[in-house]
């Protein structure tokens, strides 16, 4: 098997005297897909925003492609090629969709210290509508993305991690806020254009039809520890998770 | 693109340069009140630069001061009268206190930039009230200044400052162009509209801050230098808190869309105020603050673009 | 030793002066999110009246002791008077507005409340020394001081309790606190934000003009003295962190000691002290010392 892309040694996270993650090692390899399942509050946002530098981790060990980068910064994490989205989509309100991905395109310039060129040069501009046409938002293109509805802003959000072709894609419940008929059809418009740019991906996710559509793999998170991890279709029948995680969701 | 293209600016600045040929035309007194009013044009156009990052800064007058003590101080104190050096020693000190103030000041937003700026620039106004050997209060007087050692004589000297003042001012808002056109100009508005998402994309915000107080405290120095240089005087007053909230309101009013609109608002502003002197002699810091009062009050969504962009999706 | 004294002694006077007039900015914003240029030009209004009216009692030929009544008198009234006109005028109307629009509101207010200021009062100076006279001096470790310096101190110990009882204890001070905790919330659970509001502006408004008024028989009083107080009190507010009372209290201590040390062994660095305190603070907690922790954003 290839090195893990993604390692993380007995991560853990505590708030005060709160324990908000404990224990959590994990591995991803390049290429995966990988669903990330628990009820609120079990510790998986903690987890990403510890990936991704948001939260310094308590203890623990993060290495990125062999680097360590325990205690980074979301800067450096997505410098280094880790981008995520986000649960409540951060996008620019007050710019057009076009404008984000451009934007989102020259953010991505600074850390190759390209700041003091001409920005809205005809290759990005070019680049920035191929990402819409990937995603499907050309028709959005001259929109001011605040007046937008929520799935076109979450898929604008997915759109802008996917940005400067990083290695591992996080994405923090990708269909929350979607409408119930229309999570699996926004999954559809996203996953291929995300995994053509060769990305791993990792995704937080509540809808188990999903899970099982979309995730090879699936790794349970239950009150801040990893409960089982495995392939999709043996941990979604395990007895634990059943009872602990899939229940706790219906319940 | 909307909101975020500068590349016509090139256009708007022609369209400036083409209304200072015109104050050639404008009796005397109103064309020297444009060039002094060019110099606080592009301290309002500083602030205003500031604006798109989200960063209200209430005491910009600080590099205003700094640049026109500066030439001040040469000309009159070292006896240094060539108008390139002194000027391009105005932007050194501003630009050299916009770093130092830029590394401590580029963390904060909002009210606390507000604040801090205010607070700063204040300072600076309390240390020249008190400074005996620059005047205190009633500043200093600065002997004409010379291009490469020629001394305009008195009758063509108001002509060759106007000259100086305009040409410097069209490059000035042509540098100020480029800038907004780079990366660093444009994700002035990404800071003010989501930094979390700037971060994660892997810009520094900071850094995007940082540079864009830097070119304003560079562009406020050169006003102050030609400032200095036309009214032959500098003061304390250019970082008293009214000429800063004059700037302020100016690059409210001027929007952030083009780099010329606050450098004709302020001449504007500063005419209002010509004859808003004669009218009540006493009471300009009161007719300022009711117009801003009255613009905030009456005109909710009109020009007030700040509330607009802070609202979030 | 005798030098150790005077700075203990002028540091505290010092400190209780800054926290009377801070403790009302930061009151105001931690309640409001506003952040109040304005309150420098209400601590004028304080001195001024309080030299008015002072002014005409002497002439009068009354007895000393009860012009510290009309003082407190005037506090009350003047601060109510100036905190209602500008919190009904044109602060009720731009509720829930963006934090920096407000500060341009208000520097407005400042910019229109100094032009008031003398256009009123002039601009010479006036002095009544005569409170400050009245109950001469006392000796502290072979220092002869200012009973009426000890006073003010007094004073703000007990108004800044008084104000800590009124949060903690009386109904309209709990409901403020939970406005300070979540606006929306509150207002949901019936509490008359507006009142609230309003209440909390007339209260800070209130401790400015004390500040004013208790440092006018100190003080020649002329104008810009409004603005020299609202820099000071934004370091204080900025040392302690906005919006924290505590914060006010120990960046009024910060401040005070500060300034009392550098007068008595370095002089001319006197208006760099409190700076650099400041500047210290920020270098070590960006947001003050008490700075309010923000909350997950994602």
């Amino acid at each position: 098997m290839t090195d893990p892309i993604l390692v993380t040694e007995n991560l853990e996270k505590r708030f005060g005297g709160v324990v908000a993650a404990s224990e959590i090692s994990l591995s991803l390899y390049p290429g995966e897909t990988v669903a990330v399942i628990g009820s609120n509050g079990a510790g998986k946002t903690t987890f990403v925003n510890m990936v991704t530098g948001y939260l310094k981790p308590s203890a623990g060990a993060i290495r990125f492609r062999g680097r360590d980068i325990t205690g980074s910064t979301p800067r450096k994490t997505a410098q280094a090629g880790i981008r995520r989205s986000f649960q409540i989509s951060q996008i620019f309100p007050q710019l057009t969709v076009l404008e984000n991905v451009m934007m989102a395109d020259i953010a991505a310039a600074d850390g190759k210290g390209g700041l003091w060129g001409a920005a809205l040069t005809k290759p990005r501009m070019d680049r920035g509508r191929a990402v819409l046409e990937r995603f499907g938002l050309e028709s959005h293109a001259d929109t001011e993305v605040g007046t937008l509805p929520q799935g076109v802003k979450k898929q604008l959000d997915i759109a802008m991690a996917a940005i400067d072709d990083p290695a591992l894609i996080l994405l923090d419940e990708p269909t929350s806020g979607v409408s119930v008929d229309e999570k699996i059809e926004m999954m559809d418009r996203v996953i291929d254009p995300l995994k053509g740019g060769g990305a791993t991906l990792l995704f937080i996710e509540h809808d188990m039809d999903i899970v099982t559509r979309f995730a090879e793999r699936t790794v349970a998170f239950y009150e801040g520890r990893i409960l089982a991890d495995g392939p999709t279709d043996e941990v979604l029948v395990d007895k634990e998770v059943k009872r602990y995680v899939i229940g706790g969701v219906h319940a | 693109m909307m909101k975020t293209d500068f590349r016509r600016e090139p256009l708007h600045i022609a369209i400036l340069a083409g209304l200072l040929i015109l104050g050639f035309f404008l009796p005397d007194w109103m064309r020297f009140l444009l060039q002094t009013a060019l110099a606080g044009g592009l301290v309002a156009l500083g602030v205003a630069l500031q604006m798109r990052a989200g960063l209200v800064n209430f005491g910009q007058g600080l590099y205003y001061v700094l640049g026109g003590y500066a030439v001040g101080m040469l000309a009159a104190k070292a006896g240094i009268t060539d108008v390139f050096l002194l000027l391009i020693a105005a932007i050194a000190i501003a630009t050299v206190a916009g770093v130092v103030l830029g590394l401590l000041l580029s963390r904060y937003r909002e009210i606390f930039y507000a604040m801090l700026s205010l607070a700063v620039s204040m300072i600076l106004y309390g240390l020249l009230v008190k400074a005996a050997w620059l005047g205190s209060t009633d500043g200093f007087n600065i002997p004409a200044v010379t291009y490469l050692g020629w001394t305009p004589d008195r009758t063509v000297r108001p002509d060759v400052y106007y000259i100086t003042t305009a040409v410097l001012t069209v490059l000035a808002c042509l540098a100020t162009a480029r800038y907004l056109t780079s990366g660093a100009g444009m994700l002035c508005e990404a800071v003010a509209e989501n930094e979390i998402r700037l971060e994660y994309l892997g810009a520094s915000s900071r850094k995007v801050a940082f540079i864009a107080i830097v070119v304003a405290a560079a562009l406020s120095g050169l006003g102050g230098g030609l400032f200095a240089m036309s009214t032959g005087h500098v003061d304390p007053l250019m970082t008293n808190w009214t000429t800063s909230g004059g700037f302020v309101f100016v690059a409210l009013l001027a929007g952030r869309g083009s780099t010329i609109a606050p450098v004709i608002g302020f001449f504007l502003l500063e005419l209002v105020r010509t004859y808003a002197l004669d009218f009540a002699p006493n009471a300009w810091q009161m007719i300022l603050g009711s117009v801003m009062l009255a613009v905030i009050l009456l005109l909710p969504n009109g020009l007030w673009s700040l509330t607009e962009w802070r609202r979030k999706a | 030793m005798q030098k150790f004294t005077a700075i203990m002694l002028d540091g505290m006077s010092y400190a209780a002066w800054l926290f009377l007039v801070a403790v009302g900015l930061t009151l105001i914003y931690g309640v409001m999110r506003i952040l109040n240029i304005a309150h420098g030009a209400f601590y004028a209004i304080g001195a001024y009246v309080c030299a008015s009216a002072l002014g005409v009692y002497y002439s009068l030929g009354l007895p000393g002791v009860f012009a510290f009544a009309l003082m407190g008198v005037v506090a009350l009234v003047a601060g109510l008077i100036v905190g209602l006109i500008v919190e009904r005028g044109v602060l009720r109307n731009l509720y829930g507005r963006d934090e920096v629009l407000m500060v341009l509101v208000t520097y407005a207010l400042f910019l229109i409340l100094e032009d008031a200021v003398k256009l009123i009062w002039g601009v010479k100076s006036y002095f009544v020394y005569q409170p400050y006279a009245h109950f001469g001096f006392i000796e502290i470790g072979g220092l002869p001081y200012q009973v009426y310096d000890l006073l003010i101190v007094a004073l703000a110990v007990v108004m800044g309790i008084a104000l800590w009882f009124w949060l903690e204890r009386s109904r309209m001070g709990r409901m403020t606190t939970a406005v300070v905790a979540d606006r929306e919330i509150s207002a949901a659970m019936g509490i008359n934000v507006k009142r609230v509001f309003a209440t909390t502006f007339a209260i800070g408004t209130i401790f400015a003009v004390v500040g004013g008024v208790v440092t006018a028989p100190k003080i020649a009083v002329t104008p810009g003295i409004g603005v020299e107080v609202i820099i000071l009190a934004f370091a204080v507010v900025v040392i302690g962190g906005l919006g924290s009372i505590p914060g006010a209290a120990i960046g009024a201590v910060f401040a005070g000691y500060a300034r009392a040390l550098s007068v008595h062994l370095a002089p001319e660095f006197e208006l760099f002290a409190i700076y650099a305190v400041m500047a210290v603070v920020l270098a070590i907690r960006p947001h003050g010392l008490f700075a309010r922790a923000s909350g997950r954003k994602i």
